[in-house]
């Protein structure tokens, strides 16, 4: 029993990386209406400038929490005004082809400079060490984790649902056309909205860099997860995939601990159930 | 007078038929099949590429007028992509030799379409003691280490220190499998015992469910029969739940240079595990590895499999030149290249089995505190030296075919 709790508690570790970059999917889609599939990418370029900062800048983590998410970002809005916003109207495949070939070129470059087995990244003075919980060892940075992403998560939750900012957002995304008439600058918006999505992605970079190791392909194996989550939760809800992204971390633990061999793709046979039953995901709503 | 004349023209045939037989190709084409963009391109991948280009630089062959060309390609740890990327090389492309193929499950695979399109096949990446055992094949050469060697030798060290209760994890696919076989026989023969494992996913990046467990298993010493980036994030994870300063000891059954710079040396410092090719040996593997340096883009060292697909594509040459040519017949040369005792800068002397098993010593090293390195890439400590009779399978326990008993 005691090792079931233990596994319920890495299970919510883990789901915490899937809300993070779950959300940044759902909001960039919800808006922008891209399946942006350069996520993994940018996310592996935050842990990446967390590293530089720290090896060149002597800058450390908690400022790269801050800091590499804006660095990031900013290459985010650059990509968005010089190749996304090409794209407004068209259909979803566009963006999709589009981002794809974005992410391979990104971690190709990476891979090419600074090899696939990755980069030291140490845990911070003040998050390291453990402690014992009874049934469990539970280091510190690991329960940072957690807590921080939920945080994060619920503000940005907030953020879009209720404030006014939110609110002309998702009218732009219904009626650009209205919005502007209104005097708000709709491409701007979108433009920040996909630097803030971008910005998610990399802040979940920064948060595993001490974790795992450093690597050109840390969101090649994770992306498709995340896609399944957000699949799950339905495409574009901000809620359905904060919650989604903990549950299915949850469910990935169990499995570790039950049928380790199958921890890889349970996911994905959840996703096969949840879309026979409900095609739209749990909590989406049709297009 | 017709007696004569048929005894003229015989003679004469026989020596046209002579010299044909030394009038021989000089041509060669060589293949380099590894894991190029994924968890074991470090270790393999474009280095071996390079060092292949060493060998067949350094063999002097290109000055004397050999033809020799270098490709290679991307198997992507996938067994069906392995297989047809060697099927295509021997088909189309006309590829005399593969070489390198990490991933025991690709290596097992292409062992036998090496065999049946009678090529060269000198494997350095992969670990699978089968390779020369149960799946022994006329064309194989088994080149740097394997699991065998890995059990006795870091297994075995540790188990004698103490390490008498073991639990795995594992792999979940043909190396982890063998190196779990071999080392557990290890273990038992010691009188110690294998109290329990978990098989994990290739390429998995979260350990920490698989820790807790072997935490739970109050086991003294957690096998790790895993490579690459598994062992790493293993590794740096293990450290972060307190596995070591709880008293449970890691056992790295193998381990890499590129893994040991990819941890850093606060994180890997401590570790024992065997390898049988370190840059810093002496003056000749670091003059090699400083040349290999210069040319990689990464800056990296050369890794133990790299050194072996030098060594490898080195003494296949060396026999090419002495046979005179390429009979592009596989089985023959590998008979060959069995028949010569091995001699390279890397390795030192050798030789290999009959059942395709390259023989060299093998050194159990300690990764070194960040106090004691003086430099890049100088992370290691040499503990005790394996010598090569000790080091691989006896021939008496080898249940390869090819062996007369």
């Amino acid at each position: 029993m005691q090792a079931l709790y233990a596994q319920l508690l890495v299970g919510l570790i883990n789901g915490s990386f899937y809300a993070l970059l779950s959300l940044g999917l759902a909001v960039i889609f919800g808006m922008l209406n891209i399946i942006n599939f350069a996520h993994g990418a940018l996310y592996m370029m935050g842990a990446f400038v967390a590293y530089f900062f720290l090896e060149y800048a002597g800058i450390g983590y908690w400022w790269s929490l801050l800091l590499a998410p804006i660095v990031v970002g900013l290459f985010g809005v650059i990509l968005e005004r010089t190749m996304l916003q090409w794209l407004s109207g068209l259909d979803h495949l566009y963006g999709l082809l589009l981002t794809f070939g974005m992410a391979l070129i990104i971690q190709g470059l990476f891979q090419n400079y600074f090899g696939s087995s990755g980069l030291p990244y140490a845990i911070p003075d003040l998050l390291k060490g453990g402690v014992n919980l009874g049934f469990m060892y539970l280091p510190i940075y690991r329960g940072w984790v957690v807590i921080f992403s939920l945080i994060v998560c619920i503000a940005t939750w907030y953020l879009i649902e209720r404030t006014r900012l939110g609110a002309n957002l998702r009218a732009a995304t219904e009626n650009p056309t209205l919005v502007r008439a209104f005097g708000i600058n709709v491409p701007r918006m979108i433009t920040l909205t996909y630097g803030l999505g971008v910005g998610l992605a990399a802040l979940a970079g920064v948060l595993s860099a001490p974790i795992n190791q450093v690597r050109p392909l840390m969101g090649a194996d994770l992306i498709i997860v995340v896609f399944a989550v957000v699949v799950i939760g339905g495409m574009g809800s901000i809620m359905g995939s904060i919650i989604t992204g903990f549950a299915l971390g949850v469910v990935e633990g169990m499995t570790k601990y039950f049928y380790p061999e199958a921890s890889n793709t349970v996911v994905f046979v959840l996703m096969v159930l949840v879309l026979l039953v409900k095609p739209t995901g749990l909590t989406g709503r049709a297009h | 007078m017709n007696r004569i004349l048929s005894a003229l023209l015989l003679s004469t045939a026989i020596v046209f038929a002579g010299s044909s037989a030394f009038a021989q190709d000089k041509t060669v084409k060589i293949g380099v099949l590894n894991d190029q963009s994924g968890l074991y391109a470090d270790l393999g991948g474009a280095g071996s590429t390079l060092a292949a280009q060493m060998a067949l630089e350094d063999s002097g062959l290109l000055k004397k007028g050999w033809k020799i060309d270098l490709i290679s390609g991307d198997h992507q740890n996938k067994p069906d992509i392995g297989s047809n990327i060697a099927r295509q090389w021997f088909d189309v492309d006309k590829v005399d030799v593969i070489v390198d193929v990490p991933n025991s499950g690709v290596a097992l695979a292409v062992n036998n379409i090496v065999k049946e399109k009678n090529g060269v096949y000198i494997n350095s990446g992969a670990a699978t003691s089968d390779l020369t055992n149960a799946q022994c094949s006329p064309n194989t050469v088994h080149w740097t280490y394997d699991t065998y060697l890995l059990a006795h030798s870091t297994g075995g060290a540790l188990v004698k220190a103490g390490g008498d209760s073991w639990f795995f994890l594992t792999a979940d696919y043909a190396f982890g499998a063998a190196l779990e076989r071999d080392t557990t026989a290890v273990i038992n023969s010691a009188g110690g015992k294998v109290v329990g494992g978990v098989k994990h996913p290739l390429n998995s990046s979260d350990f920490s469910s698989f820790l807790l467990q072997a935490q739970a298993s109050k086991a003294k010493i957690i096998g790790l029969a895993n490579a690459g980036g598994d062992t790493t994030n293993a590794i740096k994870q293990a450290a972060e739940f307190g596995i070591v300063s709880g008293g449970q000891k890691l056992a790295a059954l193998l381990l890499f240079l590129t893994d040991v710079h990819s941890l850093g040396l606060n994180v890997a410092q401590g570790l024992n595990f065997t390898e049988t090719f370190y840059w810093d040996l002496n003056d000749q593997t670091r003059a090699f590895s400083k040349r290999f340096q210069d040319r990689m883009k990464t800056k990296a060292a050369p890794s133990m499999v790299q050194a072996g697909v030098y060594a490898g594509v080195l003494h296949y040459l060396k026999v090419l030149e002495a046979a005179g040519g390429n009979s592009h017949d596989g089985a023959k040369i590998v008979a060959q290249m069995k028949a010569t005792p091995t001699d390279d800068p890397l390795f030192g002397k050798g030789t290999i089995q009959e059942n395709g098993r390259k023989i060299h010593p093998a050194y159990l090293f300690e990764v070194k505190k960040p106090s004691e390195s003086k430099g890049p890439w100088d992370y290691y400590k040499l503990v005790a030296t394996v010598p090569a009779d000790q080091a691989f399978t006896p021939l008496s326990e080898s249940k390869c075919a090819l062996l007369k008993k």
